[in-house]
């Protein structure tokens, strides 16, 4: 019955820098990630990797394993045939997929490719048996560099491939050749791109349990995409999905590399029916820095047509990307993206790129955080830089001469993309304001007087956001929420995207709690569980809030109108009449007021359903983005080189981002804060090292380098807010902007310092070394 | 990153370690910071280790007859903050507050580091320059041997079977002598790419006193006798050690791997230790 309880004024949550209500059982150890989980008589598996970047395999011993006490099984490449190989999602006409077994078969293409799996009663017992599995291997040629594989007469990766091409794209907008005979000035650069391992702290791990009553397989993987790896894992095992339940426990990062269906997955899956016993594999360090598909591994060749007053004409690009010896999930899409962002923030007439991916023996490259926009970003912010320097124009203003106005969106690309909305000018000087960019230039005047070595980088980033219009990805660009309003008033939210780290538990439980005017301890955002959530795509792309979000918004929507009808028929008032405020139902037709509670409750027992409505308060919602989300910003770095060392001193970072509307602050500065952390590293440390035999050469993170507390600058940010049209929040994403954004203005900046040498370009990773090697080419020449 | 199985000791007394040390197959675990990476990767596969973590004896910092004994177990995070190695001994406290990082340091010990002989450790810089010893002990006696006798190549010590390294010992610093330890580090592992220790005395603008040492550089850290020959009696003013130090890499087979050229290293050497001989003339 209608009673007259006032609920207590609820302040608004969303815009507010709420702290993460996931922290507290992160922080405290309470958190259950895929290792913690154990199966009742569990088995644990470990992988066995070729040594050699391209070897035919002979012959496999395994009787020295099998005679090891505790080991149970024994698997190798013949036993798990009937297991479809590791999926690609690519689709140019002339992609190139090798049959990607999930063990190999009579030959390895690359160093860490999965040779044989033991299954033993503890971890201890796998690793000693992998030990005593005896391959014979016959090596065989191989080419490691990506530019040799291309070469003609190069050994072939494949031999049913002999140019070793993958994939090739193209794509062109404009007259181009026209501009480039328009232009007062063409500069080149060719720039390198290094493959980046991804480390997210946990690495991969799959726990797979297969009951033979239900015939239901559990497969528990730290994965960002469960539903899509439900999908696939059906398909490779024959299954129907509905037998197929994905769970992911805490998943402790990601950054793209678990945006993937691994061969591991299906083989956890098969050993786990096969034994029927469960069965864990958990990643080492090495194996993850070894095989993980290593982001970006571009060679980027580049010519930027100009008017000597600094107007952009035309641009062309031709990109290498070293695939690796097989594809991924998405390998052959990822350096598409950075075609199509490749033309930034500016305003280009013309375009023509010509992508090739090029099969080496070395383990796959797939989506690392930013996924395509890193590369585009950070060759075009070169670019203008170099063209800035060429003509004598300063970097800033090159800049604002080339950017759309604000009132020009929504803008059309050279590309073809539509950038839904911004306003570059206003956030780039918001940046310059804060740097005191006059005051900074003034300042390096003074210390190049002193012969020292001053740098001022600017980088000003578009991205592509919010993944995306279904017809623009490979397995649907929505999302599905659902809201379950309980019979006592608490709320269910279950949403289709899998947070890994991005705190959308804590960001849509305030969408929740404003909508709903509940408190957000009242809500729980449940997700990562396809038993649970019965649709989804997953969290990448930075599309969780946008995407995500925005069914979540139409589901609270349904349920708060669902909720008027009952109100109103509880009241005994029309419809019209209730109006829904701070988790109140009231009318100007009575005195009288309901809480969510009361009409929850009365939406369960249904002792008088409103006509033409159905029991429960529940609602589901998919939203179908109508075109990507495009966050922009401006990120300003001032360092000052050692020239006696090459080390970089980083003595400001600015960046202010515009991610379209806010949720959360804090969740905001968090991703940025570690997105520019994943720009420092690329720049100044990352990048895996082959030999020429295929060898990785810093495979521990005693050689290959990430950034560490001691090597982050302070960051100061900003913001601008420009929302977005494309979804209802007006939300762009946030997540990969930082790595995006911050990568050129470290490197800018360092060519700037050393500009006065006659340094127009370095490499990334710049390292002390090579900073030293061109610093001293230069003193000697 | 499982290691082979081994068995495991924790004895509480030097004696007990001694006996469990008779073991061929032992090996010593005196922080593992070193050691348990070895492990993991299967680079060692020791039947037994034997911890000398619980033996107190083992963790001191001491001064007795102008030298300061430290015990083996001693963390470098205990040298960082020692106030007795702050005040008679600073080389060694400001090199110890180099190494690694805070998780490295907390349990990273000063005996493990010594008498494992990575040619990268900050600390045979400072030890060299300070010319110190170290006591080894076995169940037939004990030893105390100069530190360069001590490090005879890459991971290859002098330390004879049965043999555990118990103590390190240091002067306290002279009257009159500044010291200073400059570095560049490979990012990944914190290790040093050249570290350059400086003892420096100077007497109406004269050097009267000089050692210096560095360590990435080569197979072994070394003292520099060309640049200390160099300075001293000569002038200590900003010439004076650009010229010298321009001598810090003469003659030693100058490491190149992936993370720092030959030629790098070498121009590092030089550069550090210039730096490191200004810093110490500036706080002298």
């Amino acid at each position: 019955m209608a009673t007259t309880t006032t609920a207590p004024k609820l302040k608004t949550h969303v815009g507010e820098r709420i702290r993460r209500t996931e922290d507290p059982r992160l922080i405290t150890g309470a958190a259950c990630y895929l290792d913690d989980i154990t199966r009742p008589g569990m088995l644990h598996a470990a992988v066995l990797r070729s040594p050699y970047a391209a070897a035919r395999i002979n012959s496999i011993s395994i009787e020295d394993a099998l005679a090891l006490p505790g080991v149970k099984a024994v698997y190798v490449g013949k036993d798990v045939e009937s297991v479809g190989g590791v999926p690609c999602a690519g689709s140019m006409p002339d992609l190139r997929i090798p049959n990607h077994k999930i063990l190999a078969g009579d030959r390895v293409y690359y160093v860490g490719h999965p040779v044989a799996a033991v299954v033993a009663t503890d971890k201890y017992i796998a690793a000693d048996a992998i030990e005593r599995i005896e391959v014979d291997y016959e090596p065989t040629e191989l080419v490691s560099d990506p530019e040799e594989a291309l070469q003609e007469g190069a050994v072939k990766v494949h031999p049913e491939y002999p140019d070793n091409v993958a994939f090739t794209f193209s794509q062109e907008g404009g007259d181009v050749e026209e501009a480039f005979r328009q232009a007062d000035v063409i500069v080149k650069e060719k720039i390198l791109v290094p493959r980046l391992a991804p480390i997210p702290i946990e690495t991969r791990g799959v726990v797979a349990e297969y009951d033979e009553g239900s015939q239901e397989l559990t497969i528990y993987s730290s994965t960002q995409i469960p539903h899509l790896l439900r999908t696939q894992l059906a398909l490779q095992l024959n299954m129907p999905e509905h037998h197929v339940r994905v769970i992911a426990p805490e998943v402790g990062g990601g950054f793209g590399s678990k945006c993937n269906v691994w061969a591991e997955e299906a083989l956890a899956a098969f050993v786990a029916m096969e034994l029927k016993q469960p069965v864990k594999w958990v990643e080492s360090r090495r194996e993850s820095i070894l095989v993980v598909a290593h982001g970006r591994a571009h060679v980027d060749t580049l010519e930027l047509a100009a008017k000597n007053d600094g107007t952009l004409l035309g641009l062309k690009l031709h990109i290498l990307c070293d695939i690796g010896a097989h594809h991924q999930l998405l390998t052959p899409i990822i350096p598409t993206l950075a075609v199509l962002m490749l033309p930034g923030l500016y305003k280009f007439r013309s375009f023509k790129a010509d992508l090739i991916g090029a099969f080496t023996n070395r383990a796959p490259s797939d989506l690392y955080r930013g996924a395509g926009r890193p590369e585009a970003t950070y060759v075009i912010e070169r670019m203008v830089d170099k063209l800035a320097a060429e003509i004598g124009m300063d970097p800033a203003e090159i800049r604002f001469k080339n950017f759309p106005a604000s009132t020009d969106f929504p803008f059309n690309s050279a590309t073809g993309l539509q950038y839904d909305s911004g306003d570059y000018a206003t956030a780039f000087n918001k940046a310059l304001d804060i740097v005191d960019y006059k005051a900074r230039r003034a300042e390096q005047e003074a210390a190049r007087a002193e012969g020292r070595l001053y740098g001022i980088g600017i980088s000003t980033y578009g991205e592509i956001c919010a993944f995306g219009p279904s017809p623009a990805t490979p397995a649907g660009g929505w999302e599905s929420a659902s809201v379950n309003v309980e019979a006592t008033g608490k709320v269910a939210v279950m949403t289709g995207i899998s947070p890994h780290g991005q705190g959308e538990e804590t960001s849509f439980a305030q969408l929740t709690a404003d909508a709903l005017g509940i408190p957000m301890d009242d809500i729980v955002v449940v997700h990562g569980d396809t038993a649970k959530v019965h649709y989804g795509i997953g969290t990448f792309g930075s599309r969780g809030i946008s995407i995500g979000g925005s069914a979540l918004h139409l589901a609270l929507q349904d349920v708060v109108a669902k909720a008027t009808k009952y109100a109103a028929h509880m009241m005994g008032v029309d419809a019209e009449t209730v109006t829904f405020e701070g988790g109140v139902f009231s009318s100007e037709a009575t005195d009288s007021t309901l809480t969510l509670a009361d009409v929850a409750l009365e939406a369960h027992l249904c002792r008088q359903l409103p006509p033409g409505t159905e029991p429960g308060l529940a609602a589901t919602r998919f939203f179908e983005p109508s075109n990507f989300a495009f966050p922009f910003g401006a990120h300003i770095c001032v360092t000052e080189v050692d020239k006696e060392t090459g080390e970089v001193d980083i003595q400001r970072f600015v960046a202010v981002d515009d991610c379209g509307r806010i949720i959360n602050p804090l969740l905001v500065e968090g991703q940025i804060h570690g997105g520019i952390a994943q720009g420092l590293g690329p720049a100044f440390q990352e990048g895996v090292i082959y030999d020429d035999e295929g060898q990785l050469l810093n495979g521990t993170l005693m050689d290959y380098s990430i950034p560490k507390a001691r090597n982050m600058p302070w960051i100061e940010t900003d913001r601008t807010e420009t929302p977005s049209p494309v979804n209802p929040l007006g939300t762009k994403g946030v997540g990969e902007a930082g790595t995006i954004g911050s990568l050129p203005a470290f490197v800018n900046s360092v060519v700037d310092a050393l500009s006065p040498l006659g340094i127009e370009h370095i490499d990334i990773p710049m390292t002390s070394q090579s900073i030293w090697n061109a610093i001293h080419e230069r003193s000697r020449t | 990153m499982i290691p082979a199985s081994f068995d495991y000791s924790a004895p509480e007394t030097l004696s007990e370690a001694l006996q469990l040390l008779g073991d061929e197959e032992a090996k010593v675990l005196a922080g593992g910071q070193s050691l348990i990476p070895m492990l993991k990767l299967r680079l060692a596969q020791p039947a037994r280790l034997v911890d000398l973590d619980r033996i107190p004896d083992l963790n001191f910092i001491a001064e007795d007859n102008g030298t300061i004994r430290i015990g083996a177990m001693t963390t470098h995070h205990q040298v960082e903050s020692s106030d007795l190695l702050a005040e008679k001994c600073p080389l060694l406290a400001k090199t110890a507050g180099h190494i690694g990082d805070v998780q490295v340091r907390n349990r990273g010990t000063i005996g493990g580091s010594v008498a494992h002989a990575d040619p990268a450790a900050d600390y045979p810089a400072a030890l060299l320059a300070l010319e110190a010893q170290v006591k080894l002990v076995s169940a037939s006696g004990e030893r105390v041997v100069a530190l360069d006798e001590f490090l005879v190549d890459a991971l290859t010590t002098s330390l004879e079977d049965g043999e555990i390294l118990t103590e390190v010992h240091v002067p306290v610093e002279q009257e009159g002598v500044a010291t200073a330890y400059r570095t560049l580090i490979q990012p990944a592992s914190g290790f040093a790419i050249v570290g350059a220790a400086v003892r420096l005395g100077v007497s109406n603008g004269n050097v009267s006193f000089v050692r210096v040492a560095l360590t990435g550089v080569g197979p072994n850290p070394y003292r520099a006798s060309a640049v200390e020959e160099a300075l001293e009696g000569g002038p200590a003013n900003a010439e004076a050690f650009a010229a010298a130090a321009a001598h810090a890499a003469e003659g030693v087979d100058v490491l190149s791997d992936i993370h720092a050229s030959a030629a790098y290293r070498a121009s590092l050497a030089a550069v550090q230790t210039r730096r490191a001989l200004e810093d110490a003339a500036g706080s002298a």
